[in-house]
């Protein structure tokens, strides 16, 4: 990317950026976040990570894209993962394990059905 | 000494004496044998327990209940209730403390507080942090171009002066100020360095925004550089710390990459280099001019203060040095504006603290809330209450350096300011929560030992007295401790706090001070009595226990 020499420059960077974004959600793409923070890759985040990339690759999946962030704050209930499905709010899950990672991305992602047992947190 | 399934304290200072606490003191004796509890129940007289307010006060351990004022004709009904029935005697209880010094803004804005306010976290847990892209999405790097394009450093400095942002590193300095005092050197070389060496036990708020939201922690550099006149800036980060080490790195590649970091940023001709540093362990080297000495490539040893870093620091130049959090305050400041920062918080102490939250709670982690909610607010919401509906005894905040905050100052509001007047600190930002099962002599000796084992030796009085004090409470905590053992421990006390070279020994004496101040009774019950009321301490030392 190349330098950003002012304010303005910088305004329509991060407009395209939203856009790009934007794009993401309203072609109906589905958003998966695990948090990768110390405390999440120690209680297993890195595992989980890995069976919801197994289950897009065993499943030939389109249109999901997965993304790390940090910690949330919520230590107790890691590893979390975040599915946004399109436009819809997203769902915060807690305890995600190897195979709750598993069954998220059958019965959430692909059959589209929140499993209410897992969510912590749901805007 | 045999084992006690209750232990009956009765206050014997001047007051109570005055008012019958001998008399007291006899009749619960009599009581207690009259039920004949006499094998179960030890009761004693101490020379405080801590509170005043109502005299004679009587403290039943384990489950710490404090009545009075106790009358003689109450006993009675005091020991059938509680120590025979087992159940609290009902209107003997001492009045609960009054809410002391509760801001009226607070009460206002009772009905909206339960939602966290994330300002430092705004991003942490959200974006991606190793794509500046998702930083950039989220408003970052816009506080940087505003400052740099469009205001002059002195009016950075005043924006941040104006919202009373105060350092969050443990000692509350105001920023504001601290910046002015480097800008006003005329040096031609500056530094500015962000201490994340986060070294406090419990305490990781740092590491959260690091790994988090690394470009913000970047961006607050550049800002505080352009504002004190620096062109070259170090972030100290704790060697533990792998992971936010690797994600600051990767975000610093990618600044450099955008010109955020580097030469002619915003082409405002502002040039800064910014490096990372990664600590080698000691706590010590937390403090600011251990810190300094470490990255000069030194031992980690304070320097003696003044001059302070902020006029001969970094190499002998003018340095900066602010904790991570609150660093990562200056980018929503400049970009919001002082009047936006100011509307968290208290009057005294704007903004917003991160806490990480431990101990025997429901619900460990860490929050943002604003400034000046109360421990009690802490605990019923973000810590969703005592783990097994336990009653909540103490808590230790900010790591080793902070206080030891007992269930009567609950209600507190957590500021700066109130604290002081409290006489307590919120040192760090860790609230180790603690319930009745735990000693307060036992977590005296846990601090102790971590202060002696950390103090780096340069003076005597750190070196020496944190050993002295830790083998004093180590004999207390094995049940043989001695009456003047107090004594000694508050002399050690003093001489930590007055002739330390630097923050680690001075607040060693914390620990000691709080112990003495607010659970004396637990502490005489253990030399007096060679019983621990919380039944935490072994009590080894005793021959013939059982
Ligand atoms: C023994 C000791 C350890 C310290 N450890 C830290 C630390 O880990 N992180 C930190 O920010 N400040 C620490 N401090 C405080 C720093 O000396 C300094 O006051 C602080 O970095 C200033 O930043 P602030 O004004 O933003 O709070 C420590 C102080 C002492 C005495
Ligand atoms: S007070 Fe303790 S840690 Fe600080 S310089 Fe002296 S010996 Fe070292
Ligand atoms: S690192 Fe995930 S909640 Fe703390």
């Amino acid at each position: 990317m190349p330098a950003v020499k002012s304010l303005e420059e910088l305004r329509k960077l991060r407009e395209e950026a939203i856009q790009k974004r934007k794009a993401k959600t309203t072609s109906g793409d589905v958003q998966i976040t695990v948090a990768m923070g110390t405390c999440g890759i120690a209680a297993g985040a890195r595992d989980t990570m890995r069976a919801v990339l197994d289950e897009i690759e065993a499943n030939n999946l389109t249109g999901v894209i997965v993304k790390q962030t940090g910690c949330i704050g919520l230590c107790e209930l890691e590893p979390i993962v975040m599915v946004e499905i399109g436009g819809q709010p997203k769902v915060t899950y807690g305890k995600v394990n190897v195979e709750r990672a598993r069954q998220i991305m059958k019965e959430h992602v692909v059959g589209g059905k929140v499993l209410s047992e897992y969510v912590i947190q749901s805007a | 000494m045999k084992a006690v399934r209750s232990l009956v304290l009765v206050s014997n200072d001047p007051d109570s004496v005055a008012r019958g606490a001998q008399e007291v003191y006899r009749r619960i004796q009599e009581e207690v044998k009259a039920f004949g509890l006499q094998d179960e129940v030890a009761v004693t007289m101490v020379a405080d327990i801590g509170r005043h307010d109502a005299v004679p006060m009587v403290m039943v351990y384990p489950e710490a209940v404090v009545y009075g004022p106790i009358r003689p004709d109450d006993v009675k009904t005091l020991v059938e209730e509680h120590l025979y029935k087992g159940r609290i005697a009902p209107g003997l209880m001492a009045p609960t403390r009054e809410l002391t010094g509760r801001i009226a803004w607070l009460s206002a804005r009772k009905g909206t507080l339960p939602a966290e306010q994330r300002i430092v976290l705004e991003r942490a847990g959200v974006i991606d942090p190793e794509d500046i892209e998702d930083y950039i999405a989220h408003e970052g790097y816009v506080a940087l171009g505003k400052a740099l394009t469009e205001m002059q450093p002195a009016d950075v400095i005043e924006e941040i002066a104006r919202s009373g942002l105060r350092g969050r590193g443990g000692a509350g300095f105001p920023t504001g100020t601290k910046m002015k005092m480097v800008a006003r050197e005329q040096h031609p070389k500056k530094y500015v360095i962000c201490n994340a060496d986060e070294s406090e036990p419990g305490t990781f708020k740092d590491r959260l925004i690091l790994e988090g939201d690394p470009h913000s922690i970047i961006e607050a550099m550049v800002l505080a550089a352009y504002a004190v006149g620096a062109d070259e800036g170090f972030v100290y980060v704790r060697g533990e710390y792998v992971l936010a080490q690797a994600r600051l790195k990767k975000a610093i590649a990618q600044a450099e990459e955008m010109g955020f970091l580097g030469q002619d940023i915003f082409g405002s001709g502002f040039n800064f280099k910014l490096h990372i540093h990664s600590g080698a362990g000691a706590y010590v080297c937390g403090e600011e001019t251990a810190l300094i000495e470490s990255i000069e490539g030194k031992r980690g040893e304070p320097r003696p203060r003044p001059p302070y870093p902020t006029q001969v620091g970094l190499w002998g130049k003018p340095t900066l040095v602010n904790n991570v959090e609150t660093l990562a305050n200056l980018p929503p400041i400049i970009r919001n504006g002082a009047s936006w920062f100011k509307q968290f918080g208290t009057p005294n102490s704007t903004g917003t603290k991160v806490y990480t939250i431990l101990g025997n709670v429901n619900m460990t982690g860490l929050v943002e809330v604003p400034m000046g909610i109360t421990l009690r607010e802490v605990i019923s919401i973000y810590a969703k209450g005592m783990r097994d509906g336990r009653t909540f005894k103490l808590a230790q905040t900010g790591g080793s350096s902070g206080s030891i905050i007992p269930a009567a100052l609950q209600d507190t509001p957590m500021d700066f300011d109130s604290y002081a007047k409290a006489g307590v600190s919120l040192g760090s930002g860790a609230l180790l929560i603690c319930d009745e099962d735990t000693c307060v002599v036992d977590l005296a000796k846990v601090l102790m030992n971590f202060f002696r084992s950390e103090s780096c030796g340069r003076c005597g009085p750190c070196r020496i007295g944190t050993e002295r004090a830790h083998q004093i409470l180590d004999a207390m905590s094995q049940g043989v401790g001695k009456l003047s053992d107090l004594n000694d421990l508050e002399m050690l006390a003093n001489g930590l706090n007055q002739f330390s070279n630097c923050g680690l020994g001075q607040t060693a004496a914390v620990p000691i001070r709080d112990m003495l101040r607010h659970f004396r009774a637990e502490v005489e019950a253990h030399i007096k009595l060679k019983v621990c009321p919380a039944g935490a301490c072994a009590m080894s030392g005793i021959a013939g226990r059982h």
